[in-house]
């Protein structure tokens, strides 16, 4: 069945980037610029791969990733909620940081410039050869396919949801209502991590390892799926599937050379800057999106 | 509470429901509050009157939480709450709507109205939307505020806007409501309606304080007012036993140039800086003791005949960002060595006419000439000023200087051209000119490389004036925007002296200002914006307080030009 | 009007403006605020990399000294210091020229290689006959037109639909880069390796030419086309109309827009002037250093440069000491690799960043703090 090896192939592509882009839309909406998706996944897919290493049992190595992305996200939110600090560039370094710390740690750890030992704990979306079986038995791969609906549960029916919304709109509003602002940031940048943290999980416990910079770009593609979605956590999702297909179309056309790899890398890249250019109807930020003084 | 429980017997058990005493507050410089008092008694709807920045709203800030008072003490209920938090306010039933509404546009209005107090189902997991809804309506049932809860507040109009802002301070149990300005933003019809919403909710035992400026609507609806003028409370008056002229008087102080009587003339020689002797402190005086006698008497929306005015304005049609139509068809000329004054609540067209003029804003349609040229109402803002207009900007903090430029950089802002060789800046022209101008507007600190940031609000409108006026600037017409605002007294004098100086030398002004007295006393003809029109135009010895207010509030007023 | 010959009548006020600072003044506090974040930033820096090398069980001290011996203490590694600091002058000064007309430029990274990838188009297409100045000429004009055309893209975006910089140079970064990835791949690339065949016209002399001592090293004259460019940005920010207008444009777009300036328009050039300033960074490795153009060959030095603009404080003085600071860190990281791991140096870096952009808004509002409190 071409259609279900294509649409698993899919799944498997999109399970990180629709982690991430709910980790991603949830702290745009609170109006902190998400540049760090790939960061938080880096050291998630890192820490990911110790726990499981040395623990020998994958969900070990999930609460570490979701811990290291954790950790890095609560630098980001001390930075630019509690100092101020601009965004885009505490972002930046968050995303440096992220590299560094996991090659430094990489060869203290495991004495390697380049990857981590075969970790045979893991959650791989191969099951005795069987893809289906493989992606049908990992659990990541189901909360990768819930992350999108249920932030867009909480974002639109909880009292988080509503004051989170606020926040990244008007919080001088949200504030004049005794709406805690820098608490709700602080809250959705550590959420973002976690579920970042959570794609860079997958990454490692699916691949049996890690390697230096494995997450290769994906955080900005889920960042361009936040803004080609519109900042609306089921679009995001669909913008993820979507670059997913883009990318499961390439790499089984390969052989047949259609389309050279690089354009199709691009199309999430430009389809997001059409977007925002708004050729075809804007997309528009929270309107707090970026500014850090309140 | 021992305290007030004292207090509460010496009144009688009637405790007001609001008292503040002696309260001060400064910003920078400013003192926006000086010992200010109010009173009001529970179950009144009060009106706190005065001009723009006489106070009210800083004072309601206080009481609201939002600002903490330098000295003085607050009373709600006959309780200390000096010094409180918005939440304490909140929690203790005082609920302010503001000018500037604090609304979500993506939100609805049940989400804004329940926002930071939501109500829940499923033990506090789920934003129970159904029950906002249904509380919101609840509210809008009792009080006759309707609105659509389900809408986004984008989607409202102004009006409904406002009423989400009123549902919000209810929603949070509000007995006492401070509303500031409701009605700038509201059409006749509308304001009916809040007033039928405020006399409800009177009905019900709330107390209302409004803040206005709006004579007609002090005696509509009030049935106390308090008065404030530069800070201070100067009157507590009973609505039912004043007058619209008392309060007027009270307003702007007795002794305003409410006459036109002709005033001595005292020329002014061109070119020199001749400024009027010193300990001159009231302004009024000061502008009585320069101002030259008003031109022969003409019709008074027309320019001198036989002359080309210097600026005309014809049909003008400004569609701002919030308001369609925010200048809606002005036409007028200013003939050298006039003063137009516009007069008019602020946040009726003016802001959007300047920048028209000056070419910040594109006219939907209509013209401008300057000195009877071409129209350049699709010129660039650097063509204008070249042209020979000059423009005093309302913001300087925003417009009129860049901060973190030294004072010598921004004398030459809009200019930069003028200042270049080849591209690059001319730093010993640029020096020589911050040199010549910080001595002749006597700019303190005199120091050209400092940021204008580092000076007092004074200085920093003297850059301005010194940039646009001074220095050999060849202009025919300026705009002079609120020249005066949030400057000291000495620098109030300063700068009308050199607009008074600037019409004997030729120039035609165009004075816009929230600031009735100035407009009164410096202007040769006064016309009124209303509603981004103008609704009348007085010659100078026919305008006063009195005559002019109606028209600023609309009361009276033909759409004439 | 005119001033007057005579001295000025008593001016008619006395109000003596409350918090009148001296010049003297007002000059220590801009400086404590340009330098105090980044020794605040250096001190966090220095405690995080004893810890790392304690992590490492190392002697901080002998870490320390080992980076500055491999760095400053030899001709070579000096060199390479040198070659390492040109680069991040460009990317540096690029950014910088963005974020005085208020733009974030996150695209040096892809501008950079952009300008690689025309200095070796020029290169390879160009006769060997030409005289060499005039090559050289045509090179580096070619980097920057390659360089200035992928900045001009967001410029123009921004300019005409409002589309947000930060973002759309992010993604072109992607775009650019896969686009060269495929130009190089399809077309340039020698067999096996993934670079342009060797050129030999419009070649940058290295150092070691002049000064036998730096043999080896990388170090080349794009040097001093990166410190001219540094002083021909300063002359254009600080002494021309048009960096006039720039910087008003930057600070307060409404004043500017008072003071006649055509706003989108600044943003334009400005962005096309930073990614023309990253573009001639690509020289100093193609033309310079190896010859050709190489897939990958910015290596994050795009990126960097937001780090050289931040602490050079957006000032071209500024960011020559700070290219200097951060090409020292990146070649004393092989310097040290025999005690602990270089990448130590990437984790110092972040460090930096953070906290100087953390102590920047933090110690104004500090300062500002002690300023209006009356001493």
């Amino acid at each position: 069945m071409r259609i279900t090896d294509f649409l698993l192939q899919m799944l498997r592509i999109a399970v990180p980037y629709l982690l991430a882009a709910s980790g991603g839309v949830l702290a745009e909406r609170a109006g902190i610029i998400s540049l760090t998706l790939e960061g938080f996944m880096l050291l998630g897919a890192f820490t990911a791969a110790l726990g499981s290493f040395y623990s020998g049992s994958p969900w070990v190595g999930v609460l570490c990733g979701v811990a290291g992305g954790l950790a890095l996200a609560l630098v980001h939110a001390t930075a630019s909620v509690r100092y101020r600090a601009d965004q885009v560039v505490s972002g930046i370094a968050i995303n440096l940081l992220a590299v560094g710390i996991t090659r430094f740690f990489l060869r203290f750890a495991f004495d390697s410039s380049s990857n981590s030992p075969r970790l045979e704990a893991g959650f791989g979306t191969m099951a005795g050869g069987s893809v289906f079986m493989g992606v049908v038995r990992n659990p990541l791969v189901w909360m990768g396919l819930l992350a999108a609906p249920v932030v867009a549960f909480v974002v639109s029916r909880t009292p988080f949801g509503l004051r989170l919304r606020a926040v990244g709109e008007h919080p001088e509003a949200a504030a004049s209502l005794g709406v805690g602002v820098p608490g709700v940031r602080v809250i959705a940048v550590a959420l973002s991590g976690m579920l970042a943290g959570l794609g860079g999980v997958y990454l490692a416990l699916d691949q049996h390892q890690f390697s230096d910079q494995m997450t290769a770009g994906r955080g900005f593609i889920a960042l361009a799926a936040v803004i080609f979605g519109r900042w609306d956590p089921l679009r995001a999702g669909l913008a993820c599937l979507l670059f997913a297909a883009a990318e499961t179309l390439q790499i089984q056309l390969q052989g047949a050379q259609v389309i050279p790899s690089q354009f199709v890398e691009m199309i999430p890249y430009l389809l997001t800057i059409v977007a925002l250019a708004g050729v075809v109807g804007r997309a528009v930020p929270p309107a707090a999106l970026g500014r850090s003084e309140v | 509470m021992t305290e007030s429980g004292m207090r509460n017997a010496e009144t009688g058990g009637q405790s007001p429901a609001i008292r503040m005493n002696g309260i001060d507050k400064s910003f920078g410089a400013v003192r926006a509050n000086r010992a200010a008092t109010l009173e009001v008694r529970r179950g009144d709807i009060h009106a706190l009157v005065g001009e723009n920045g006489a106070g009210k709203s800083t004072l309601m800030r206080i009481l609201s939480g939002m600002l903490s008072c330098d000295a003085g003490t607050i009373e709600v209920d006959g309780r200390d709450v000096t010094g409180w938090t918005t939440a304490r306010a909140i929690a203790a039933g005082v609920g302010m709507v503001h000018q500037h509404f604090m609304l979500v546009p993506r939100l609805t209005v049940a989400e804004n109205v329940v926002l930071g107090r939501e109500p829940v189902r499923a033990g506090g997991a789920l934003l129970d939307r159904a029950r906002a809804v249904h509380d919101v309506r609840a509210i809008s049932e009792r009080t006759g505020l309707v609105v659509p809860a389900d809408r986004r507040v984008s989607e409202l109009s102004v009006g409904e806007a406002q009423r989400v802002e009123i549902l919000k301070a209810l929603f949070r149990g509000a007995r006492l409501l401070i509303l500031d300005e409701p009605t700038a933003v509201l059409s006749p019809p509308e304001v009916q309606d809040l007033w039928a919403v405020l006399r409800r909710l009177r009905a019900d035992g709330s107390t209302i304080v409004l803040i206005t400026h709006k004579l007609d609507e002090v005696m509509a609806i009030s049935d106390l007012i308090t008065v404030m003028r530069a800070g201070r409370t100067v009157e507590r008056l009973t609505t039912a036993a004043t007058t619209p002229a008392a309060i007027a008087r009270a307003m702007v102080g007795r002794d305003v140039a409410l006459s036109p009587a002709p005033l001595p003339a005292q020329p002014v020689a061109r070119g020199s800086i001749a400024i009027a002797p010193v300990n001159v402190t009231d302004v009024q005086e000061l502008a009585r003791a320069l101002h030259p006698p008003p031109p022969a008497v003409r019709a008074p929306d027309a320019a001198l005949p036989g002359v080309v005015a210097a600026l005309e304005v014809r049909d003008l049609v400004v569609d701002g960002p919030r308001h369609p139509r925010a200048v809606d068809g002005v036409s007028f000329t200013i003939s050298p060595g006039e003063i137009l004054g516009i007069a008019g609540v602020e946040g009726n067209g003016q802001t959007e006419l300047v920048d028209a003029i000056a070419g910040l804003r594109t006219p939907s349609s209509g013209s401008v000439f300057l000195l009877g040229g071409r129209d350049v109402a699709r010129l660039d803002v650097r063509t204008r000023a070249d042209r020979g207009l000059a423009h005093i900007p309302e913001d300087r903090h925003q417009r009129g200087l860049i901060l973190d430029f030294p004072v010598a950089d921004n004398l030459v802002l809009g200019q930069q051209h003028l200042f270049t060789a080849g591209g690059v800046l001319d730093r010993h022209r640029i020096d020589a000119h911050a040199r010549d101008l910080i001595a002749a507007f006597d700019i303190r600190p005199g120091d050209p490389g400092l940021p204008a940031r580092a000076l007092s609000g004074g200085n920093q409108q003297k850059i301005v004036i010194a940039r646009e006026m001074g220095g050999g600037r060849a202009f025919h017409v300026l705009l002079a925007s609120q020249p005066t605002r949030g400057v000291d007294v000495g620098a109030i004098e300063f700068i009308h002296a050199r607009l008074l100086e600037a019409r004997a030398a030729g120039k035609a002004i165009l004075l816009v200002s929230a600031e009735l007295p100035e407009i009164l006393a410096l202007s040769d003809r006064v016309a009124v914006m209303y509603r981004g029109r103008i609704a009348a135009v007085f010659a100078r010895h026919d305008a006063s307080a009195e005559v002019l207010g109606p028209y600023m509030t609309g009361a009276a007023g033909s759409q004439a030009a | 009007m005119t001033t007057p010959a005579a001295p000025s009548p008593a001016p008619a006020f006395t109000a003596e403006s409350p918090a009148a600072p001296s010049r003297a003044a007002a000059w220590r506090i801009a400086v404590e605020e340009a330098v105090l974040p980044t020794v605040v930033a250096l001190l966090i820096a220095l405690v995080a990399g004893d810890l790392l090398i304690l992590v490492f069980g190392q002697q901080p001290g002998a870490v320390w000294r080992l980076l500055l011996d491999g760095t400053w203490g030899n001709a070579y590694g000096f060199g390479q210091v040198l070659y390492k600091t040109t680069t991040l002058i460009f990317t540096g000064l690029a950014v910088s020229m963005g974020m005085r007309a208020g733009l974030f430029n996150i695209g040096a990274e892809s501008q950079l290689a952009a300008g690689g990838f025309g200095a070796a188009v020029a290169g390879l297409f160009l006769a060997p006959a030409l005289p060499a100045p005039l090559a050289l000429v045509v090179c580096l004009t070619s980097a920057a037109l390659a360089g200035g055309a992928v900045g001009a893209i967001p410029g123009a975006l921004k300019a005409r639909f409002g589309a947000h910089e930060v973002i759309v140079t992010i993604m072109l970064n992607f775009v650019v880069l896969a686009l060269l990835n495929w130009v190089v791949a399809a077309r340039l690339h020698v067999p096996e390796t993934l670079h342009t065949p060797e050129f030999t016209v419009g070649r940058i002399a290295r150092l070691s030419r002049m000064v036998p001592a730096f043999q080896g090293s990388a170090a080349n004259l794009t040097l001093v086309v990166a410190l001219a460019a540094a002083l021909l940005v300063w002359r254009h920010l600080f002494r021309t109309r048009r960096g006039y207008e720039l910087r008003a444009a930057g600070l307060q777009p409404l004043a500017a827009e008072y003071g006649g300036v055509h706003v989108p328009g600044v943003w334009m050039r400005a962005m096309t002037m930073s990614g023309a300033l990253a573009g001639l960074g690509g020289v100093n490795f193609v033309s310079g250093y190896k010859g050709y153009y190489e897939d990958g060959f910015a290596g994050g030095a795009g990126f960097l440069g937001i780090a050289v603009a931040l602490v050079g404080r957006n000032h071209p003085a500024g960011v020559v000491l700070a290219a200097l600071f951060f090409a020292t860190l990146a070649q004393g990281g092989l310097a040290i690799h025999a005690l602990v791991p270089k990448q130590m140096v990437e984790v110092l870096q972040g460090i930096v960043i953070l906290a100087v952009a953390t102590a920047v808004p933090e110690v104004r509002r500090l300062l500002r703090q002690v300023v209006r409190r009356p001493s």
